[in-house]
């Protein structure tokens, strides 16, 4: 028989498109019960192209070399103690950020996708979520093999399950994710996929991947690394399922302006922790924030509404307020932190000089006027031995859970409050973006859970102050929590340099 | 005599995370997978309910009938992290691909007689569709099932019946000299053809069975434990006698990965069913309820490939999966 050779998009349709069926014998409104309800009209399924046509035979070929190789490197990075090659113990603080509130997303983002992989009805689509499904299963756990290592010889690690249902900032990158999949799955898909993998991706990937490369920590620089064509296809998952929507019908255009107004502001706000530990935990710095939102959202991002624009999209709202917050954000943000040290699972601390002029060169006259004194005088604070705590809970947005600390957009001097009141109840948000997202669905967000209304409550153990609240955590006073300076990471890191380094970057400092 | 390496040596503080050491006990090391698995699934304090399906939470045990105290004793057996799944998949695949092509340079195809060729593409290239179907009902649980073990396993055996569907797909693209006429033939006779209609109307009746424990049971022991012994080995060996053996070659995946998917269905089943009278009562009632409706299903294909000893090799085949079931501690 005369062989014909399939092409790639023809041989990808036969082996997925047309696996899939009508069904006759249960109505199709019951087998695909989800995909309906959010008001997407979708006239034509087929017109859905495929953002990349994966075959598993392809699949397993690509991602089990990869496989191999970063568990290669992993096992060597264990076998040949790769903590001591970091550039300083500070750098842990960023590995806790990510260990406690970004590794437990993967592993909802794997169970949203699920969700989306079940829900949609054409088969392309659910497909594609159905492989990020299983990749996002994939970054959970090489996560946790690659910071296993580190949890052995530095704190904050060991009980990062048991924080991360109930620690007060980890409600910040919990109650975002939780938002997500708790949405339909055109909303689910609009949130992760495109407005937070495809346009801020780089805002999150970027400062942690960048920042292991420049702080010498092999394992999760291999796992980033490993995990960017992964990314990539993620990404064009986002642009593709945003532009069907648009293309369908265009009564779905204001519902996607929508949930691109809400998850542009949400990816903002969670971006803020991100920010603060590129400026600030980085012993090596390698842009700060400031830059970093100029290139990728304000040149890359933009552009990229632009072109959203002939489908009648518009920028998100309120993205001016993020480029007037720009300057002073992760500042407001590290002092906050700092404060709150006692019941945060990572250390804190003031930056030294060389730090303290890296900060006036990037940020200017703003930083030198209002952040650097506070600084100093935290510093002095911590020199007489006095080093500040607030040793109260925060108040927390309603929305996005960071505490209230923001100022006000064109006066970095007021602090920015807005209150909502629904049914009879007052609600706190941080900003108008906040603020608009609560409008919009108030029965959702007076779900939310707030940690510390949660304290007073007393449903956190009954706790009555914040070293009861760290303790109901699992935090160990001053091992877990607290300045870093004079922390056991800090004894260790000195003594395990003196042993295997010559002198440590640390005490140069 | 061993070579003795020194390398720095320095004292860890502890051995794993603090939820891992507390399922493990004091002084034992956990595996990657252990590691990888348990504790994942966040546990309390969900946000939001969720808007599609607002009478239940986020993560809800109560999507099934079943309760288990701790949902992390659902383990995989094969010990199945990402990466040891998709290696051991992607070692699979080359030798699966060596197999593809031996068979398309050798046009051993073609040396079936078109009658068995026939034969192959009647019963053998509409299962796409049933592993299609089955690639859904893995993605359902993983999405609404509970606990990390379950769901990890459930989203990689969701991708394994996807290549499955995938590997029977090319089968048929092979038998039509890559003219995709066979798939097409084949969706027509899924569609309409009554030899396949009780089996898609049960296909489809699983596709929307909501408790996620019954659909384990229904898709993962029953659906496949009789079509994939039916197809990939009764009727094998019957293609094999009449100079088929590229068959197996084509179906050497399906043949291995069904025997070692099945400990793991199994091992799940058996604990569900171990945790409780009342979760293994649930359990029985589901086998006895649909085992007899999937045997009337299977029993046209059967009758189509073995003609008058269809119905007592489809009664060997069911009560193999009895004994399965029994074996899991199930009274069925």
């Amino acid at each position: 028989m005369a062989k014909k050779k399939l092409g790639l998009k023809e041989r990808y349709a036969a082996l997925t498109r047309g696996l899939d069926w009508e069904t006759t014998y249960e109505p199709m409104d019951e087998v695909f019960p989800y995909d309906r309800y959010e008001g997407i009209k979708i006239v034509d399924w087929d017109a859905w192209a495929d953002p990349f046509r994966l075959t598993m035979d392809a699949y397993w070929k690509y991602q089990s070399e990869k496989e191999r190789k970063l568990y290669a490197i992993l096992d060597a990075f264990q076998q040949n103690n790769g903590q001591l090659n970091i550039s300083d113990a500070r750098y842990l603080s960023a590995v806790k950020i990510w260990l406690q509130g970004i590794t437990p997303l993967e592993y909802v983002a794997h169970r949203g996708f699920a969700h989306a992989g079940r829900a949609f009805r054409g088969a392309g689509a659910r497909v594609a979520c159905q492989m990020q499904s299983i990749d996002e299963l994939r970054h959970a756990q090489t996560q946790l093999h690659a910071f296993s290592h580190y949890n052995k010889y530095f704190n904050g690690m060991h009980n990062f399950a048991h924080m991360r249902d109930r620690a007060w900032y980890l409600s910040i990158p919990k109650s975002f994710f939780e938002d997500a999949y708790s949405a339909g799955p055109f909303e689910f898909v609009t949130s992760i996929s495109f407005a937070f993998e495809y346009v801020l991706t780089n805002l999150l990937f970027m400062p942690f991947v960048s920042g292991a490369a420049y702080n010498g920590d092999m394992a999760t620089t291999t796992f980033g690394f490993s995990a960017q064509s992964d990314e990539s296809r993620h990404m064009t998952l986002g642009l593709e399922v945003v532009k069907f929507m648009l293309e369908q019908h265009e009564d779905n255009v204001p519902i996607v302006q929508a949930w691109l107004d809400k998850w542009f502001w949400r990816g903002y706000r969670l971006l803020g922790l991100v920010g603060t530990m590129m400026d600030y935990m980085l012993p090596k710095k390698v842009m700060c924030w400031k830059e970093a939102w100029e290139i990728y959202w304000e040149e890359n991002g933009i552009a990229l509404f632009h072109d959203l624009g002939r489908y009648g999209i518009r920028l998100p709202k309120h993205h001016e307020v993020a480029g007037k917050e720009k300057h002073r954000l992760t500042h407001e943000m590290w002092t906050t932190l700092y404060q709150f040290g006692n019941a945060l699972g990572l250390h804190t601390w003031i930056p030294n000089d060389e730090e303290l002029d890296w900060f006036s060169e990037k940020y200017g006259e703003l930083f030198d006027t209002m952040y650097k004194p506070r600084l100093l005088y935290l510093r002095e604070l911590e020199e007489k031995g006095e080093r500040y705590f607030n040793n109260r809970l925060p108040m927390v947005c309603q929305v996005c859970q960071i505490p209230v600390f923001f100022t006000e957009p064109d006066d970095p001097q007021t602090q920015c409050v807005r209150i909502v009141e629904h049914s009879g109840t007052k609600h706190h948000c941080c900003s108008d973006g906040c603020k608009d997202i609560f409008e919009r669905e108030p029965e959702k967000y007076v779900q939310a859970l707030i940690p510390p209304q949660q304290v007073y409550r007393g449903e956190a153990g009954g706790a009555t102050n914040i070293f009861e609240y760290a303790a109901w955590l699992h935090l160990e006073r001053d091992v877990d929590t607290g300045e870093y300076r004079g922390s056991p990471d800090h004894q260790h890191w000195l003594e395990w340099q003196r042993r295997h380094k010559a002198a440590s970057p640390d005490e140069a400092a | 005599m061993s070579i003795d390496l020194k390398t720095a040596s320095i004292e860890p503080i502890r051995r794993t995370f603090d939820h891992i050491a507390a399922r493990l006990g004091p002084g034992k090391s956990p595996t990657r997978y252990q590691e990888g698995v348990w504790g994942l699934q966040p546990a309390l304090n969900f946000h939001y309910r969720p808007t599609w399906d607002p009478a239940r939470l986020l993560y809800d045990p109560e999507r099934s009938a079943i309760r288990m105290a701790d949902y992390d004793d659902l383990v995989d057996p094969r010990q199945y992290y990402y990466g040891t799944w998709t290696i051991q998949r992607g070692k699979q695949q080359d030798s699966q691909e060596k197999n593809f092509e031996f068979v398309d340079k050798r046009g051993l195809v073609d040396s079936l007689d078109e009658a068995w060729q026939r034969r192959l593409a009647r019963l053998v290239v509409p299962l796409r569709h049933v592993a299609w179907a089955a690639n859904n009902n893995n993605c359902y649980i993983a999405a609404y099932g509970y606990g990390a073990p379950l769901t990890s396993a459930c989203s990689m055996h969701m991708m394994d019946h996807l290549a499955v569907a995938q590997y029977v797909s090319r089968l048929g693209l092979l038998l039509a000299g890559n003219e995709t006429t066979c798939l097409d033939a084949a969706k027509a006779e899924w569609m309409e053809d009554p030899m396949w209609q009780p089996l898609r109307a049960l296909v489809e009746r699983t596709m929307v069975t909501r408790d996620w424990c019954e659909l384990f049971v229904v898709q993962n022991l029953l659906v496949d434990g009789t079509v994939h012994p039916l197809v990939f080995d009764r009727f094998d060996k019957l293609l094999v006698a009449h100079g088929g053996a590229a068959f197996s070659m084509l179906s050497e995946f399906m043949v291995d990965w069904f025997a070692e998917s099945s400990r793991w269905v199994d091992a799940v089943i058996e604990r569900v069913a171990a945790e409780s009278p009342g979760n293994a009562e649930l359990c029985t009632a589901w086998v006895s309820q649909w085992l007899p409706r999937v045997q009337e299903a299977l029993l046209p294909l059967a009758g189509y490939a073995f003609a008058g000893e269809a119905s007592a090799m489809l009664d060997g085949i069911v009560d193999d999966v009895r004994a399965r079931a029994a074996k899991c501690g199930l009274a069925a």
